[in-house]
């Protein structure tokens, strides 16, 4: 295995382009270490990106918030100011695995990880995050809802790279939550994860995004569950809507974890949590 | 296979090694720097039997390269007593019998310090959930918990 550390996304890109075999980059390695050392994945090229500069960044601009890749989740739980504008996305990321792992543990990888079960996945889709993927031909925006594949796969080029990760200006009147099923308390997977962000004019949602993981091959934005609570003020016919709404979307597995019907099921009711607390947040954020 | 060449500081000395690209910072330590304090249980991150700290940020370091220590600054079990003289939490752990085989407690000992050093008055709820990440079969982790809990307050007085 080949290591390197490149100074620049450029270097990192043209590394990754004309590497042979299997690639991988290196920000936690969380998930990198533990597949190369349980021989499920044992690159031949393994791409360190915390030597580049502003991969250790928290920023926020009149575009928002701009993350580096390499910021771990405790260092977003340290952020005031990020946890206060957008808590769901913080406490999606401080759900996985335990102290040490926030440690190490960054949104990108998460992400790029590939896991319909990824915890901050479906928070950072209901948040309209987006990601600059770095590419031979230059940098690209994508939404995070269109990276992600499959279970372990991304819709990443050889020789692309996500370099930072953007969540939008939380704006007044927003607010976002996360919720998900696991059956203990700490230190488990998703059995079922519901992301919820909306914004509020008086007491009506003028605006939601609602998202789910561990239902489908990738982390899903379900608008049908979004536009039943558009221009409501979330009466129960609403919320009721929104719970058939989930339940519709998902596609999940059957395994020892949970059976379809039940996470089709926990999908509804998570939804209806979720948004409850996002809608709490937002009446609290005027 | 060439191998790396890593400039790092260890307890606070400085540190030069080299390392094959695979090999984690829990084999350096082990089998390059003969610390031995730190421990693979799991070598997953799940255990917490290899904690250490890295620019004072809690880790596993069976889920970090060698290579990747390249200017910062470790801290092991090895550097927690003052020569002779233990860390409060060494001499409470001794106290209180909160060790039976001793696998887990140089991780779990590395991993409160961090805890204690953030937050010096923690609640109970507080400690369980920060060691979540650290296994311990032996002793059902009540008495961990309370001579944590003991040694913040005791630390807290003489603050």
């Amino acid at each position: 295995m080949e290591y390197h550390s490149p100074a620049s996304f450029d270097e990192a890109v043209s590394i990754a382009k004309n590497a042979d075999g299997i690639t991988r980059f290196l920000a936690g390695g969380t998930d990198v270490l533990v597949q190369l050392r349980a021989d499920i994945v044992v690159p031949d090229v393994l791409i360190d990106l915390k030597k580049i500069d502003d991969t250790k960044i928290i920023a926020r601009d009149d575009d928002g918030w701009h993350i580096g890749v390499a910021v771990s989740g405790a260092e977003m739980s340290e952020h005031p100011e990020l946890k206060r504008e957008w808590p769901g996305v913080v406490e999606a990321m401080d759900l996985i695995g335990s102290t040490q792992i926030q440690g190490r543990a960054t949104l990108v990888g998460n992400l790029c990880n590939g896991s319909p079960a990824a915890d901050s996945v479906p928070a950072m889709i209901a948040a309209g995050a987006t990601v600059t993927v770095a590419g031979e031909a230059g940098d690209r925006i994508l939404a995070v809802e269109d990276i992600p594949a499959g279970p372990g796969k991304t819709n990443l080029a050889k020789g692309e790279l996500i370099s930072s990760i953007h969540l939008p200006s939380r704006g007044e009147g927003g607010g976002d939550a996360y919720l998900r099923f696991i059956p203990r308390t700490e230190m488990d997977i998703a059995v079922v994860g519901c992301g919820a962000n909306l914004r509020l004019d008086g007491d009506t949602v003028s605006e939601a995004r609602v998202s789910l993981g561990a239902v489908a091959p990738t982390a899903l934005l379900v608008e049908d569950a979004a536009n039943a609570i558009i221009g409501t003020r979330l009466d129960d016919e609403a919320m009721n809507a929104l719970a058939v709404a989930a339940s519709d979307a998902c596609n999940p597995i059957d395994d020892k974890r949970g059976t379809i019907k039940f996470r089709t099921h926990v999908a509804g009711v998570l939804a209806k949590r979720a948004v409850k607390i996002a809608y709490d947040r937002a009446k609290g954020n005027k | 296979m060439s191998m790396i060449h890593v400039r790092t500081t260890v307890n606070g000395d400085p540190q030069e090694f080299l390392c094959d690209p695979r090999e984690t910072m829990l084999d350096v330590l082990r089998d390059r720097l003969a610390l031995t304090g730190a421990k693979e249980g799991c070598g997953t991150g799940d255990c917490g039997a290899c904690s250490i700290t890295v620019d004072d940020r809690l880790v596993c370091s069976c889920l970090m390269l060698g290579a990747e220590a390249d200017g910062k600054e470790i801290s092991t079990i090895e550097g927690m007593a003052d020569g002779e003289e233990l860390h409060p939490l060494q001499a409470k752990f001794i106290e209180y019998a909160a060790l039976q085989c001793g696998i887990c407690t140089p991780g779990i000992l590395v991993a409160t310090k961090a805890l204690l050093e953030k937050n010096p008055d923690p609640t109970e709820t507080e400690v369980r959930y920060w060691l979540a990440g650290n296994l311990c079969r032996c002793t059902g982790y009540d008495k961990i918990i309370r001579a944590v809990m003991d040694t913040a307050a005791e630390m807290r007085e003489d603050a």
